[in-house]
């Protein structure tokens, strides 16, 4: 009981940064129905971000109070990485909006490939380390189990931005708009709705998540590489598959349920430790055959 | 002599290859009901599309109120003053009713007076869409999604209507209704550009008509003109 609490806990943990960037891909997706394959990497860019602001504001000590650096360096962090998406769509997405259904892919890889060699040069190919101890080493045991500060904390912020991001969409005027255009891009423009302007609102918002679950997984493993968006990528768009895909509440519910199967199957299947990542790719598969909408995915209400 | 509210001008839209439009002249006075006619795949949607921005024409010209508003982008050209409620009704189904109405006064920005106002004139037209304001638009039978679409253009508080074939698929009960209703909408200082199939209903509706071949306006008239026309009479009106 006590060690399956404990998975649990680490899986909800795991679940909250598959869900934060699963957000990305499902919004861009639900937009344009394209698979923006360099969201993983924008993600990784914000774990690196996070990692410089760290040592430049927290080790130096040139904010003393921890809590407004921590604020200070997701902000930073966020606003920067959403910036390179939305500069991402203007040059690699937007000028082959008509260009069909391929070649936005093939640029979506080259983007990835692109911010990963940035990435690279910048900080050389070895994997960097977030310096151990910003947040105070405190736990909680429930059950028998623990939960850690930085568990908690993760949870906290991404309950937090994904709640206000579920406000924004189904209560702003501006949300509603993204809906709008979601469904048809023509009749959102005969609302007077500048359709070039919420795509661009669509790729400020999904990267400025993913840049901060990228910066809480920097404080929870502590290792970064300039290849993780890769597996993170891949495994959060396995969370936005298996909640349907351009479906927002959707993408929360997989990551967190990705998160949860991934670790209890480490825990408890022989040999599952080595099989963590292929089980993410079974429940792909499994939801392909089974349900492709997706748990969430809508029945496309029909029109007469 | 006054400008027409909404002139055209040897307009000439394609569609890749496709010429659709070619050569369109067209006029709407300010406070008239203008109806466009024609057979299927004459052209009546993509002029409605080219005046409301959703294509470019290649050539000739669009003007609204005396300004060119050739090649202005369709979100720019409502605020004008143009909505344009679109063929197939094309409401956002996974948006309630009241969220749909919203989107037709984005071009308001955030004047909520002004939103409320244009609300209460909508409900005041169609109170069966007040009744179902919180129900997605999906969920609303064909006649509720054509009060709707219709609602949802003139919540821009538009000067010029453009309805493309609104009786398309009603029950003739609903279509009278539906027709009455844009009636009410001419009286209370909104002009119409009509499209419509049923030419009988949509003549006897309007002040004055146009009729389109293969991208051509053929023919044009006061509605009485064009109701007694032999050749109206043929084609388009079901006689002998
Ligand atoms: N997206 C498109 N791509 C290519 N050709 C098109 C497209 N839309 C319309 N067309 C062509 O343009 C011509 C005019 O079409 P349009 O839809 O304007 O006709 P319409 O008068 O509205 O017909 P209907 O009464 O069937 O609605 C037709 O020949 C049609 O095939
Ligand atoms: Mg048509």
């Amino acid at each position: 009981m006590e060690f399956f609490l404990q998975q649990a806990i680490n899986g909800i943990t795991i679940g909250a940064f598959y869900a934060l960037i699963a957000l990305g891909y499902t919004m861009v997706y639900g937009i344009l129905k394209l698979i923006n394959f360099a969201h993983g990497d924008l993600f990784m860019v914000g774990s690196y971000l996070g990692y410089t602001l760290v040592i430049a504001l927290i080790i130096s000590g040139l904010i003393p109070n921890l809590l407004v650096a921590l604020l200070i360096i997701f902000l930073m962090a966020m606003g920067m990485v959403a910036l390179t998406g939305a500069l991402l769509e203007r040059v690699a997405y937007r000028p082959l909006r008509k260009a069909g259904r391929l070649a936005p892919v093939v640029s979506a890889l080259g983007a990835s490939i692109f911010l990963q060699n940035v990435v690279m040069l910048i900080y050389g190919p070895r994997y960097h380390v977030y310096p151990k101890g910003i947040l105070p080493d405190i736990h909680w045991s429930i059950g028998g189990a623990y939960v850690t500060l930085v568990q908690l904390a993760t949870l906290v912020i991404s309950i937090l931005l994904m709640g206000g991001l579920y406000f924004f969409i189904q209560r702003t005027r501006l949300g509603t708009a993204i809906r709008a255009v979601a469904l048809d891009h023509d009749t959102a423009r005969l609302m007077g709705i500048d359709v070039n302007r919420i795509i661009t609102l669509v790729f400020l918002l999904g990267p400025a998540l993913g840049a901060a679950g990228g910066i809480m997984i920097g404080l929870y493993y502590g290792r970064i590489n300039f290849t993780m968006g890769w597996g993170y990528g891949l495994k959060a768009f396995v969370a936005a598959i298996l909640g349907g895909i351009g479906n927002i509440p959707g993408a929360m519910v997989g990551g967190f349920l990705l998160g949860i199967f991934e670790t209890l199957a480490a825990g408890y299947l022989p040999w599952g430790g080595a099989w963590k990542d292929a089980i993410a790719f079974l429940i792909l598969i499994l939801i392909l055959i089974l349900r492709p909408t997706g748990l969430l995915g809508e029945r496309v209400v029909e029109k007469i | 002599m006054t400008v027409a509210l909404l002139q055209i001008e040897n307009v000439h839209t394609y569609y890749g290859h496709v010429h659709a439009l070619k050569g369109i002249n067209l006029e709407v006075e300010e406070g008239e009901i203008v109806t466009l006619i024609g057979a299927n795949g004459a052209g009546k949607t993509t002029t409605l599309r080219t005046i409301s921005g959703l294509i470019r024409p290649r050539e000739g010209c669009v003007k609204f109120n005396g300004q060119d508003i050739n090649g202005l982008p369709a979100h720019r050209i409502v605020k004008l003053g143009i909505s344009h409620a679109p063929e197939g009704r094309q409401i956002f189904s996974t948006l309630t009713v009241m969220e749909n109405l919203n989107m037709g006064a984005y071009s308001l920005g955030g004047d909520r007076e002004a939103i409320e106002e244009n609300r209460r004139r909508v409900f005041d037209l169609f109170p069966r869409l007040e009744e179902r304001k919180n129900q997605l638009g999906g969920t609303l039978s064909g006649g509720e999604q054509q009060m709707l679409t219709i609602g949802r253009a003139l919540m821009a508080r538009p000067r010029i209507l453009m309805l493309d074939e609104p009786s398309l698929g009603l029950a003739p009960m609903l279509v009278k209704a539906i027709f009455e209703t844009i009636r009410e909408i001419n009286k209370r200082g909104v002009t119409i550009l009509l499209v419509e199939q049923n030419a009988r209903a949509a003549l006897k509706l309007a002040h004055r008509g146009y009729v389109l071949e293969t991208g051509r306006v053929v023919l044009s008239g006061t509605a009485g003109e064009l109701l007694r026309d032999e050749r109206v009479r043929k084609a388009y009106l079901g006689e002998k």
